[in-house]
């Protein structure tokens, strides 16, 4: 597994505030926020809807850019980076599992796993292999050549996971990944990033509302009016 | 090429549209394509027109006569090397739908001015020889399936012969090729001195000289010195390039150029409209795939990248396919069963129609691409 580097600390957020516009309206989402998560830690974001959890997972996934103050990862701060530097550091960096999936209907399991090495100097033959491996881990090998369409929610949601490690990414950011599952399913899904956490030493930030997914994680933070808390706020 | 199948399957993710807006661009395509050879097929005389060629008509029009002996007075000027005389006959030959052009010429003059046409020896031999004998273009020929020794009839519509009759046969003694592809064979050249002495009036009287001068950097001022010549005479000249000559003929229908290329120009337009509101959809439609692409490391010039991609694989797929199409119709033959001089679609127009494949691709894709391009990941994820 490649690292950025072997500071124990890989996330490191420093007054960050993030201030969005709607018109003449300023929307203070989250208000000098900070925020480290040391290397291998499965971290879950907790908190009402609106209190900024996918803000604060964008941001550190490097999908937005603070109003004030920095995001580091590794050391390296990721917030002042150009837009063309920033999209490859997320293509070699960070892994992404969204709630509904997010997959390209019109491509197999295989193809969807393959997209982000599309972006690397791979070949196809070893581009085809290292996501058949991606799929092996997520228990999707007989799954390969599906569309989207054709698998149940459990397994979208999978090969989404397989699609979001198949770079060996440094971080995995997952946005509500059970939050479009039945109970097994999601069960299934928190095994598997349990597993990817235990066994291949991967970093997790996973944004929740599942006081049971929340469970599964090393620790639980509570996000709420643009503050994080280790205690949940009623 | 690693993004081939990416661009190639969003394309299918509405089939019927794609296969609607491809069908769109094919039909466009084919029309380019057959509308170019028809253009050809007029314009060919000008393109092969000789640089150093001039042709001297009467002043007022192409159908008031000159004296013949005017050749050898325009001969004698400076800057020209030769001279020789054409008269339209303007015949049909059994129904007036079989259109060609006959004209009577010198038959020792015919080779010298128009090099472009060759025939063997021995023809040339016989052409020389035959006082009736006609002199016709393979192109002519094959319309007919005319062959060496056959007897043709022409029904004069101007000349009638000494007599009465109108009828005029001809010995076919010799069938020339073009020298290039687009070198009108569809001619039917007989004898001056048999077309002389057998019609009724006008003897001694010609259409227009054909002139080649010595220098074509020269030719408006020769042109203006054979117009001088004959100023204020009963036959007054105006000389124009060879080039200019037949497209004023050609011009008798209409300006042809004009005509298609307006007829192009609404095709297109309308076509890019088309293409342009298939790829805006396809790119509102999957705002969160692409948002999704961008947060897994592709750029914003990658994206937009993909999304031209795409609009070059549908208006290519459809223009090819189109393109192709309307060389096989061209192969068919021309629609008029042979009046053209020539039909083919020339190469440059082929390369043209891909030139305009990847300007419709951009022009219709580069909207949506930049849209694509400037999405921005978070605000689309939300949506």
């Amino acid at each position: 597994m490649t690292k950025i580097n072997t500071n124990s600390t890989l996330v490191t957020v420093t007054g960050v505030d993030k201030v969005f516009k709607r018109g003449s309206e300023e929307i203070h989402v989250l208000g000098g926020l900070d925020l480290e998560i040391p290397d291998g830690e499965f971290l879950a974001l907790m908190g009402p809807s609106g209190s900024g959890k996918s803000t604060l997972l964008n941001l550190v996934g490097g999908l937005d850019r603070p109003s004030e103050g920095k995001v580091e990862i590794g050391g390296k701060r990721i917030d002042k980076l150009s837009d063309r530097k920033l999209a490859a550091w997320r293509a070699r960096h960070v892994g992404l599992v969204f709630q509904f999936y997010n997959l390209m209907p019109v491509l197999t399991a295989q193809k969807n796993v393959e997209l982000p090495l599309l972006l690397t100097k791979l070949s196809r033959a070893e581009r085809k292999k290292r996501a058949a491996i991606a799929l092996d881990i997520v228990g999707l090998s007989h799954r390969t050549g599906h569309y989207p369409r054709q698998m149940s929610g459990g397994e979208q949601q999978r090969t989404g996971i397989a699609r979001a490690i198949v770079t060996d990414p440094t971080l995995l950011l997952c946005d509500e990944p059970t939050g479009d599952l039945d109970r097994k399913s999601g069960d299934e899904i928190l095994d598997l990033l349990q597993a990817l956490n235990q066994e291949q030493g991967k970093t997790i930030i996973m944004v929740t509302h599942d006081i049971h997914a929340a469970a599964r994680a090393t620790r639980t933070l509570y996000l709420n009016k643009g503050q994080l808390s280790t205690e949940a706020v009623d | 090429m690693k993004y081939f199948y990416l661009v190639f399957s969003s394309l299918k993710r509405k089939k019927l549209r794609t296969l609607l807006t491809v069908l769109s661009i094919m039909v466009a395509f084919v029309l380019f394509g057959y509308l170019t050879a028809i253009r050809q097929a007029f314009d060919a005389g000008v393109e092969v027109a000789g640089a150093d060629r001039l042709i001297v008509r009467h002043k007022v029009s192409i159908i008031q006569l000159l004296p013949e002996s005017y050749e050898d007075k325009i001969e004698r000027l400076e800057g020209v090397d030769n001279a020789a005389h054409s008269t339209w006959f303007g015949g049909i030959y059994q129904e007036p739908r079989n259109f060609f052009a006959q004209m009577p010429m010198e038959p020792e003059e015919l080779f010298d001015m128009f090099p472009e046409y060759i025939i063997s020896d021995e023809q040339k031999a016989a052409w020389l020889e035959t006082r009736s004998g006609a002199l016709v273009g393979r192109g002519l020929a094959e319309r007919f399936d005319w062959k060496v020794g056959d007897r043709i009839p022409i029904n004069a519509t101007i000349w009638t012969k000494k007599g009465g009759g109108r009828t005029w046969e001809f010995d076919i003694v010799a069938i020339y090729d073009g020298v290039e592809k687009g070198t009108d064979t569809s001619q039917f050249f007989f004898r001056y001195d048999f077309f002389d002495e057998t019609r009724a009036g006008g003897t001694g009287q010609v259409g227009w000289f054909s002139v080649r001068v010595n220098d074509p950097d020269r030719a408006a001022e020769v042109a203006a010195a054979i117009d001088a010549e004959f100023a204020n005479s009963a036959f007054e000249t105006k000389t124009e390039p060879e080039g200019a000559f037949i497209q004023g003929f050609a011009n008798q229908i209409g300006n042809i150029g004009f005509i298609i290329m307006s007829i192009m120009s609404a095709v297109f337009f309308t076509i890019l409209l088309v293409a342009g509101n298939t790829m805006a959809y396809a790119v509102r439609e999957r705002t969160g795939e692409l948002a999704v692409l961008k947060a897994i490391g592709f750029t914003d010039r990658g994206v937009l990248g993909l999304v031209l991609g795409e609009s070059l694989a549908l208006t290519l797929v459809g223009g090819a396919i189109g393109l192709g199409l309307a060389w096989m119709l061209v192969s068919m033959g021309d629609p008029t069963d042979g009046s053209f001089p020539v039909f083919y679609i020339p190469f440059s127009s082929i390369f043209l129609g891909f030139a305009l494949i990847a300007l419709m691709a951009f022009i219709a894709g580069i909207l949506p691409a930049l849209q694509a391009q400037r999405l921005q990941i978070a605000d689309a994820l939300r949506r």
